[in-house]
């Protein structure tokens, strides 16, 4: 993979996570993690991303040493930790639902990973206070969880994490049990602390949005091997394939053919337009290519657009207000059906078209990727 | 690296002795047990000396064959009609604790929320009294002289006192009376977790209620009532004290053949022979039960 | 009078029925017991003169004595092998024979009596043939009420390890603690309510056992219940009507008591519970 071998280059003393080859498999059959190589640098935060049953977890669950690893091996600062015990890792994880001790209080939750060290009571309860600032929940100390909110649950289960001071982090879905509207000042909270405290993330989630906001590079998993590792943007903006861009956000794909293959522009022929791209594609004329274009980067328009390129028309047949924008559907002569996305900046609602109404799509030439794979 | 393999070693035997300790136990003292009754059903009265019964010292086991016991159960009428006869009492009282529970546990569920935890703790009390004195107290209650008999009479609703004691009706009253609850319980359970919303939907779909009962409730309360009708069924089958107390001489049960095969005639080779084609009797039920129990925890995972 | 206030009166009345049903037996019972006649079914006047009759059996009162200790050491021993049973088939799932496992101890709870009792005392009779060893007595109880009792304390310690997330294993794994402590310290506390309520389920059960008594006792040792077995085989005894008051009260009161204290602490959660979720939304 080009971008292993570029991270592999990277100087050692930067790089705090490496894996190798890592590879689960349950029931001598069933492939959960398959061959997984990946480096995580200090400071980072570094998303799994997939669906469920993609092996995120899994991958998780080896880093932390709750599974025994069937080929592989995991270095932590150069450390071979493999076979290491949960509880000798100098890593930590801050669960899914949060796992906090139901019969202890938020003190004693945050406690207990100190306790087990033997530090000293007074270190202990410094610590401790420390953590709970941070986490703004002195005032709760006493409390048993039962007892908290879900937000507050929430930073009680991180800085318990948080506590040991350990090397690397590892959040599983960290945000999920939480409703919509209380996960965004509560994500903000949580990149807060994390950032204060400096602390190397390894996040796993199934939500796009959570690993784009949170991470500062993604991995996008599926059936047990990454499809894609970068940063959000270039994973959302540069998908390798149609996978990642499938599941990244919505996108719609044109299949074609590639006819004029040049330096600094190529042409896409398909079934409903041709597509003229502003820059050059490792591929050659000839070659069958999906062409990816997500619905906001889409114009409609009720006029016919001039040019040969970069349009198509179809007929209106749904039309899907959201609020901040709205999303219609257009099927294509050709009986193919796209979505394309329009800003809602006006309080006009009505943008002119409707059901059944002939629209036009256009795009410019720098809207769309071409997939090779 | 020695070190950690060291500790995955110790992880692994916690793991064996949290499976090894109960494994020992119940082999000991289920597994085994049940393979020696076996053993000893095939196995020929010779006095009443085990050693005779069970002989290790020539090799393991000696096994001489011997069907006599299951032959004579099979010749002689008296035992088939005796678990013919087990069948229909535990098959009955099943019956009986299902019509008296099913709408008991339905109107339960039904009931207003903060009465149920005081309703169900009603239920449970008296499984927590003695088992044995509440059949006695049914005893003082039906005898010709008992008190039902002496209320009636001294009110002149009869003029001679019930033939309701030592007979079938004294038996299956004391079987329901016992296993009511067995079946109330999961009965309970089942549906006080059914989701109103259901019946809503039916009402909304142009279902009147009896309908809706019969279409909605019970087939989505059908794990409860095979689990209330097989924890009824199965010990019923093989009850002894409710007959010993309550049934007198013309009522046969198994449990009572077996008892008096072992303690009145020494016969230990009958008496595990009994047990052995009693147990073949509740094996099906039994399987329901478990099979109806695992779709139950699967589900809830 | 309208058709679902019509239904309401069957409900209640269906359920007053069977309240009647149940609580007829035990309620004649105590009153009996207070009857001063010897015919335990006819009323003369009331009297403690059952009572006075019950301190002097020595026989049933050391009966009692031996139940209760029967009933404590077996009760003891069933939730130690039914934690370990209830640990060995829900913490791991894939193991040889798990299969059979879970079957044998789910045996006790569905053979009869009699079947159990006989197998034991075979096995126990086979095992003093070739070790000369145990005698019948004490111990042969104990392990017959305590292979029953297991049997009823995994089903109690499984269904709350069911509830447990397993989760807070591995967090408390995660936080530095070896496998041992991951029980002491997180595990057990946990499961402290099922124990003790797993403890007085298989005590009550040891308490009220005749069958497995009967066949596993030697001579010596009579248990309560076989005491009184034997007795109402041969008639009716107004003694056993002033023991069962006893245990009847005795009972009642635990039950209540402990169901009181369960409801409080229910209640007490639930209000702390909304409390928080105000608190955060003020």
């Amino acid at each position: 993979m080009a971008t292993t071998a570029k991270e592999n280059s990277k100087p050692a003393q930067d790089v705090l996570l490496r894996v190798e080859g890592l590879t689960k498999i349950y029931d001598g059959t069933v492939k959960a993690v398959d061959d997984v190589s990946l480096t995580v640098t200090k400071g980072e935060i570094f998303a799994l991303l997939g669906g469920s049953g993609c092996g995120k977890s899994t991958l998780l669950r080896m880093l932390a040493g709750f599974e025994i690893p069937t080929k592989g091996k995991i270095f932590l600062a150069n450390q071979d930790i493999t076979n290491l015990p949960p509880y000798q890792r100098p890593i930590n994880m801050m669960f899914q639902s949060y796992a906090l001790f139901p019969h202890l209080s938020v003190w004693e939750n945050v406690a207990f990973g100190l306790k087990r060290d033997g530090m000293p009571k007074d270190e202990i309860a410094a610590r401790v206070e420390a953590m709970l600032s941070l986490a703004q929940l002195n005032k709760y100390a006493k409390r048993k969880p039962h007892q908290l909110s879900g937000g507050q649950q929430q930073r009680v289960a991180l800085v318990r994490s948080l506590a040991k001071r350990p090397q690397l982090l590892l959040l599983d879905e960290p945000l999920g049990a939480l409703d919509k509207k209380l996960r965004e000042t509560t994500q903000l909270e949580l990149v807060n602390i994390i950032e204060e405290v400096g602390v190397t993330c390894v996040l796993v989630t199934h939500d796009q949005e959570e690993a784009m906001t949170m991470a500062s590079r993604i991995a996008v998993m599926s059936e047990g091997y990454f499809l894609q590792v970068g940063a959000p943007d270039a994973v959302y903006e540069m998908p390798n394939s149609r996978q990642v861009a499938d599941f990244i956000g919505n996108v719609n794909i044109f299949d074609g053919v590639i006819e004029e293959d040049e330096a600094d522009h190529v042409t896409v022929r398909c079934a409903e337009c041709v597509h003229y791209v502003g820059h050059g594609v490792s591929g050659h004329s000839g070659m069958a290519v999906g062409v990816a274009l997500r619905p906001e980067k889409i114009i409609l328009s009720k006029e016919k657009p001039k040019g040969d390129y970069n349009w198509c028309a179809g007929e209106v047949i749904e039309i899907v207000y959201f609020g901040a924008h709205t999303t219609y559907h257009l099927k294509l002569d050709s009986g193919k059906v796209i979505k394309a996305q329009e800003l809602n900046n006006t309080r006009d609602l009505s943008f002119g078209l409707t059901w059944g109404d002939r629209a036009y799509a256009q795009w410019n030439d720098l809207a769309m990727v071409v997939l090779t794979q | 690296m020695a070190k950690n393999q060291g500790l995955l070693n110790k992880l692994l035997d916690g793991r064996n002795a949290v499976i090894g300790v109960p494994y020992f136990w119940f082999l000991l003292l289920a597994a085994i047990p049940l393979l020696i009754v076996l053993k000893i059903s095939l196995s020929e009265m010779e006095g009443t000396q085990v050693s005779n019964m069970i002989d290790w010292r020539e090799g393991w086991p000696k096994l001489t064959l011997n069907f006599s016991s299951y032959q004579f159960i099979l010749t002689d009428s008296l035992y088939i009609k005796t678990y013919l006869s087990s069948i229909k009492y535990a098959l009955i009282t099943t019956l009986l604790c299902l019509v008296i529970g099913y709408p008991f546990a339905y109107f339960m569920a039904r009931s207003p929320k903060h009465l149920q935890p005081m309703l169900l703790m009603l239920i449970m009390l008296p499984f927590w009294t003695s088992f044995l004195l509440r059949i006695y107290a049914w005893k003082t209650l039906l005898v010709s002289n008992g008190v039902i008999n002496n209320i009636l009479m001294s009110l002149h609703i009869i003029d001679a006192p019930l033939a309701m004691m030592n007979n079938s009706f004294s038996l299956l009253l004391g079987m329901v009376y016992s296993y009511l609850p067995f079946m109330i319980l999961p009965l309970y359970a089942n549906l006080s977790k059914l989701d109103l919303r259901y019946l809503e939907a039916a009402a909304d779909l142009g279902t009147s209620p009896f309908k809706a009962f019969w279409l909605i409730t019970v087939p989505l309360s059908k794990a409860g009532i095979i689990a209330g009708s097989m924890l009824v069924f199965i010990p019923a089958v093989g009850e002894y004290v409710i007959p010993e107390l309550l049934g007198g001489s013309s009522t046969l049960m198994i449990g009572r053949v077996l008892w008096d095969e072992f303690f009145s005639n020494y016969d230990w080779p009958m008496a595990s022979a009994v047990a052995v084609v009693m147990i073949l009797l509740i094996l099906l039920p039994m399987a329901v039960y478990n099979k109806s129990q695992a779709e139950l925890s699967e589900g809830k995972s | 009078m309208s058709q679902a206030s019509n239904n309401k009166l069957f409900a209640k009345g269906w359920m007053i029925a069977v309240y009647t049903f149940l609580y007829l037996p035990i309620i004649t019972l105590v009153v009996f017991s207070f009857n001063d006649s010897k015919l335990v079914t006819v009323w003369s006047h009331a009297s403690f003169r059952w009572y006075e009759a019950l301190v002097k059996d020595t026989a049933l009162i050391e009966a009692v004595l031996l139940s209760l200790k029967i009933a404590f050491l077996s009760a003891l021993m069933s939730v130690f092998f039914g934690t370990f049973t209830a640990f060995a088939l829900n913490r791991y799932k894939r193991f040889k024979g798990r299969t059979l496992l879970s079957s044998m101890s789910s045996m006790p709870l569905v053979m009869p009596d009699v079947i159990v009792g006989l197998s034991l005392l075979l096995m126990i009779v086979s095992v003093q043939h070739w070790l000369g060893y145990p005698q019948k007595g004490l111990l042969t109880i104990l392990l017959g009420h305590a292979l029953l009792g297991t049997a009823y304390a995994a089903v109690v310690v499984t269904s709350r390890l069911r509830e447990m997330d397993s989760k807070l294993d591995e967090a408390a794994m995660d936080l530095g603690c070896k496998p041992w402590q991951v029980f002491t310290l997180v595990t057990f506390p946990l499961l402290t309510p099922a124990l003790v309520s797993a403890f007085l389920l298989t005590f009550t059960l040891s308490f009220d056992d005749v069958v497995l008594s009967s066949f596993l006792s030697g001579p010596g040792y009579s248990t309560m219940p076989m005491v009184i077995f034997s007795r109402a085989r041969l008639g009716l005894n107004p003694t056993i009507n002033a023991v069962a008051t006893v245990t009847i009260i005795v009972v009642t009161i635990a039950v209540i008591a402990s169901s009181f204290y369960t409801s409080y602490q229910e209640r007490k959660r639930r209000r702390e519970e909304a409390q928080a979720y105000s608190d955060t939304n003020k």
